[in-house]
């Protein structure tokens, strides 16, 4: 029986983040600073895809995701499947939802906006609309589409 | 019973509900009729206008007066320690709420008054926060609306003028489509509602038009929400070409319902001609008089456990 050898090197306890659509996983490791912890991350690119064609992974060692952290995950990412490992088993598995607020990690773009002056963190109250993912600024209450964050980056 | 507005902040319309704007509006007129000169005899509120204004900041601390409170603060931000010391919002907050009953705030950084309210021990009421939010204009206006028509509820209601950067006009709007009101939409394209509020009343099923001739809509309504179109929007060929078509005159108000009432937060410049002063369809003075009885109401309310 032929063996498929894997794209990415497997971890041994942590998380693996897939299905993040090609030319994402960049961002995601910026937005969510996951490259400023001291835990080794394994970063793929642009790799082969049954169901997305191109897709980007990461892997991060020795670090489980709670819900909470891995659906903010959901505004860049909204396929993404999380995979907690433990000893090179996957023990589980879910895909991530879209968060009612996402915290701390995004700043305003609203450069009027007072959460740049102050010793506070941001907060945006995320829904959906037709013209795709809303973030409404707690504090200046601006709304902007997901995608301008993409753009800000 | 207690009212659900005591010791709330007041910083945003959104966060207000039907029932609450319904509460402030009653107030405001039992307030208007019969003044209760010593309700807030003990206490202390402070006005704390970062930026400058004239009617918000004069009708505030005259609420506070007529209603025997005593009121502290200042009328820029220039000579507070944020701006000499380099202090934080956020600090100043918490040592301005230690002294007084209640604040009012002002400020040019959108956001301002929902961070005061996070730092504050006492009630917040935001008195403008950049091109955020307004919420006692919208009071006030909801309270002129009211008291010129009798109810709130499935209005036709057109504003016009600067839909983009207006924000009475996003407060009101918000507001109103609790009340089944149907709006029209008047603007320069450059000055349109924008995408994201107008998506927010689709959501909430609201029914309205964007149109372009003002006049052939006028017969069609309860209240005229007028805004002013700022000059500097505009180059001076473009402003005078396009300005003509937002202004109101007496003669375009000759097919008007009865009871239409035009309405204009003020500062006016040209976009309402003066003779339509003395049209009775002319409302916006006493607009702004009404400024002193919905603050009243929401420093009684906010203040007072068992007001009614």
């Amino acid at each position: 029986m032929p063996q498929h050898k894997l794209q990415v090197e497997a971890i041994a306890h942590g998380t693996v983040i897939d299905h993040i659509p090609a030319g994402m996983g960049i961002r995601i490791l910026k937005f969510f600073q996951l490259s400023n912890q001291d835990h080794p991350i394994t970063v793929g690119l642009n790799l082969r895809s049954k169901h997305q064609g191109k897709k980007d992974i990461i892997k991060v060692e020795d670090t489980v995701f709670d819900v909470t952290q891995a659906n903010q995950l959901a505004l860049f990412a909204k396929d993404a499947t999380i995979n907690v490992i433990d000893d090179y088993e996957v023990v589980e598995k879910y895909r991530v939802t879209l968060p009612d607020a996402i915290g701390s990690v995004l700043s305003c773009p609203n450069s009027n906006c007072i959460s740049h002056d102050e010793p506070v963190s941001t907060k945006f109250h995320v829904s959906e609309a037709a013209s795709g993912v809303i973030l409404k600024c707690h504090y200046c209450e601006k709304s902007f589409n997901q995608r301008l964050f993409n753009e800000l980056n | 019973m207690t009212n659900p507005l005591y010791q709330k902040h007041i910083i945003s319309i959104a966060d207000l509900s039907r029932d609450e704007l319904e509460l402030i509006v009653a107030t405001a007129k039992q307030l208007k009729q019969t003044p209760r000169p010593d309700l807030l005899a003990s206490k202390v509120v402070a006005s704390c206008f970062f930026e400058a204004s004239t009617r918000t900041r004069l009708s505030f601390e005259t609420a506070v007066q007529r209603l025997g409170g005593t009121v502290i603060g200042f009328d820029s931000g220039g000579n507070t320690s944020l701006a000499q010391k380099g202090e934080t919002l956020a600090d100043s907050v918490k040592v301005i709420s230690s002294y007084t009953d209640a604040f009012f705030i002002r400020h040019p950084k959108e956001g301002a008054a929902r961070l005061a309210s996070e730092y504050a021990s006492v009630p917040v009421i935001n008195g403008g926060d950049g091109a955020n939010q307004h919420p006692t204009q919208t009071l006030l206006d909801l309270f002129s609306i009211y008291e010129t028509q009798g109810t709130l509820e499935g209005l036709n209601v057109a504003f016009v003028g600067d839909l983009k950067y207006g924000r009475t006009v996003h407060s009101l709007a918000q507001a109103l489509s609790l009340f089944g009101c149907k709006f029209y939409f008047v603007s320069p394209t450059a000055l349109a509602m924008p995408d994201y509020l107008c998506e927010e009343l689709n959501q909430v099923g609201v029914n309205f038009e964007v149109v372009d001739d003002l006049e052939a809509v006028i017969p069609k309504l309860d209240v005229l929400y007028m805004t002013r179109v700022q000059k500097e929007r505009f180059d001076p060929t473009e402003y005078q070409h396009m300005k003509a078509n937002y202004i109101l005159t007496a003669k375009m108000l000759a097919d008007a319902k009865d009871n239409l009432k035009v309405l204009h937060p003020l500062p006016r410049v040209d976009e309402i001609t003066t003779d339509v002063d003395s049209t009775p369809h002319a409302y916006y003075f006493e607009q702004a008089e009404n400024g002193v009885y919905a603050r009243q109401a929401l420093l009684a309310l906010v203040l007072t456990e068992e007001f009614s």
